[in-house]
């Protein structure tokens, strides 16, 4: 009878000391599993264990072996290589909030992201790069338990007009897009120098007048996006809800007049003599009424005085002085 | 001689289960039958607060404009008359079984921007309970939550704006959010399941809605972190509990 006990104490005993070690192996298993995540984009399903060797191969140097970012590479890039393992991402065509689809990654990687050192990986056969977006995804289990967000409705983009144009720079001018941006979209807006991304680092907004591409893609149907859905992780919020989706082509095309490269868009403001907006004016005027001119020597400065500048200023034919000094080739 | 002595081992474990599942059974009725128990106590700050460093809002007039007479100061510490401590989150940490948690409060809980500041500083609901973002200001926010157990948003909300609404899944305490536009902007979101209270400028505080039981209660502060205290509460006797947080 004793010794029936002691086999039961030891029985229960070795049941206990198995339950202890079990979490090393219950890690590994959840690594197996995770490597079993696939990507499903257009017809094409991308495996996450395909793609070990060309992580390891192509982004391992920056985002590291598991995913955090923190590649070798890293502490030499700014800015810094996107941080798998929390599952948080720019370039979505889904709401702030919610996980991006495959195809956003799949675009994100043969796209490459534009001011930063994240290359185009379009000569990647697309098999691979799907295969890839399911290795991103397999660092953090969200991509189990979250459903990506339904992407945005974006409506067929509408004929340019000066109208449109207009009321998309009233819209620049509501929505406060120059407290960052800066009045004529150069990144010098008066928050710009305290922004901070999630990491509490140091970001820059986008100057305007850098690029002609934006951060998540090049066409205006990404530009729409990019401010419907905000940029996760950055300080650029979502405005969809306070833009409604006809408005949001506005400001697409007001955005396309601040930006260098010759466009339909640049050419109507400067017919219409457009002006950079003024900070300073009353919340709700119609912005052509006193069109004050706003230095660009330092646009950002709310103490200038438009009153004392504005008679000296107006006689000036707007159509004459392209509102940007970097103007591209402004030949009438 | 064997057989009987398994099935006395047979015996005892069925009647542990027994026991076990009355218990639970018990537990489980003591939760539905009762609802009107409290916690109450107060929050002390033990020593000096840290200077709050006053905060220049030149960069943004119209709120500047607002707090003209007196200047507004960083939160971090927020103390009160007679050694009370403001705007600690003091909710339940164990002892809940998840039956009070099942229905929120169905009144939102509010987070307003005004005079670049939000009001209040500290706010706490339960997981699931709606909250509403109010912009009060003649300025654009963006309201941008950085939670680590919740996905994180950032969404823009310009003067004029309707309030928007929001739930939090899962529980965290405590969310920073922040305002990239106006920088010195801070408030929290303590998200629990069960009661919880924040305290007053006294550091008071009142936990309603606790069945009887044993609970451990916590209590969080922004810069001094977090408290336990193991509180019994009676059926029909209000416990009572208080924190003293060291000044650092």
């Amino acid at each position: 009878m004793r010794t029936d006990l002691l086999k039961l104490l030891l029985g229960s005993a070795a049941v206990l000391a198995l339950s202890v070690v079990s979490p090393a192996q219950v890690t590994q298993f959840d690594e197996e599993q995770q490597l079993g995540m696939e990507s499903h984009i257009g017809n094409l399903t991308g495996h996450a264990n395909k793609a070990k060797e060309n992580y390891r191969r192509y982004c391992l140097g920056c985002h590291g072996v598991s995913g955090d970012g923190e590649g070798e590479n890293a502490p030499w890039l700014e800015p810094k290589p996107r941080n798998f393992t929390l599952a948080q991402f720019k370039c979505r065509s889904t709401p702030t909030g919610t996980l991006p689809t495959d195809e956003d990654l799949y675009d994100t990687v043969g796209r490459g992201i534009t001011n930063s050192n994240m290359p185009a990986w379009f000569p990647l056969p697309a098999q691979e790069r799907a295969d890839l977006v399911a290795y991103v995804k397999h660092f953090s289990p969200k991509w189990k338990t979250e459903k990506s967000g339904a992407p945005i409705e974006v409506p067929a983009e509408p004929q340019v007009t000066p109208e449109r144009i207009k009321a998309g720079q009233a819209l620049f001018q509501k929505l406060e897009c120059w407290k960052c941006h800066g009045v004529e979209g150069r990144a010098n807006g008066v928050s710009a120098d305290t922004l901070t991304d999630d990491q509490n680092r140091p970001i820059k907004p986008f100057n305007f007048h850098d690029s002609a591409r934006f951060k998540c893609g090049t066409t205006n149907h990404d530009l729409y996006k990019i401010f419907m859905t905000g940029l996760d992780g950055t300080p650029m919020p979502s405005f969809a809800d306070n833009v409604k989706p006809d408005e949001a082509w506005d400001l697409v095309f007001y955005l396309r007049t601040l930006q260098p490269m010759p466009s339909k868009e640049r050419q109507i403001a400067k017919q219409l003599g457009l002006k950079p907006i003024n900070p300073n004016a009353p919340a709700a005027p119609a912005p052509q009424a006193e069109a004050p001119s706003a230095q660009p020597a330092a646009p950002a400065t709310p103490a200038a005085q438009p009153d004392a500048t504005a008679p000296a200023a107006q006689p000036a034919e707007p159509a004459s002085q392209p509102a940007t000094p970097d103007g591209a080739a402004p030949k009438p | 001689m064997k057989t009987s002595y398994t099935s006395k081992v047979a015996g005892v474990l069925c009647a542990i289960v027994l026991v076990a599942l009355a218990i639970l059974f018990l537990g489980q009725k003591k939760v539905t039958a009762a609802a009107e128990g409290k916690i109450t106590g107060t929050v002390k700050l033990d020593g000096q607060a840290p200077h709050q460093k006053p905060i220049d809002m030149s960069k943004e007039p119209s709120c500047a404009a607002i707090h003209k007479d007196k200047p507004v100061t960083t939160e971090s510490v927020t103390a009160g008359a007679n050694g009370g401590l403001a705007n600690v989150v003091v909710y339940i940490s164990e002892g809940l079984t998840g039956n009070e948690a099942v229905a929120a409060p169905s009144t939102p809980v509010e987070i307003n921007q005004k005079g670049c500041q939000y009001l209040p500083h500290v706010v706490a609901l339960d997981a699931g309970q709606h909250m509403k973002v109010v912009n009060s200001d003649q300025t654009s926010h963006n309201i941008h939550p950085q939670p680590t157990k919740n996905p994180e948003w950032n969404k823009s909300q310009p003067p004029g704006s309707a309030p928007f609404d929001v739930t939090w899944a899962n529980p965290e305490v405590a969310v920073p959010v922040k305002c990239n536009i106006h920088p010195w902007m801070r408030g929290w979101v303590a998200v629990v399941k069960g009661p919880y209270a924040v305290s007053d400028e006294s550091g008071a505080f009142s936990l309603s809605n606790v069945p009887p039981g044993n609970y451990t209660v916590t209590a969080w502060q922004e810069t001094y972190g977090t408290q336990t205290q193991k509180v019994t509460v009676a059926a029909g006797k209000p416990a009572s509990v208080s924190f003293t947080f060291k000044a650092k």
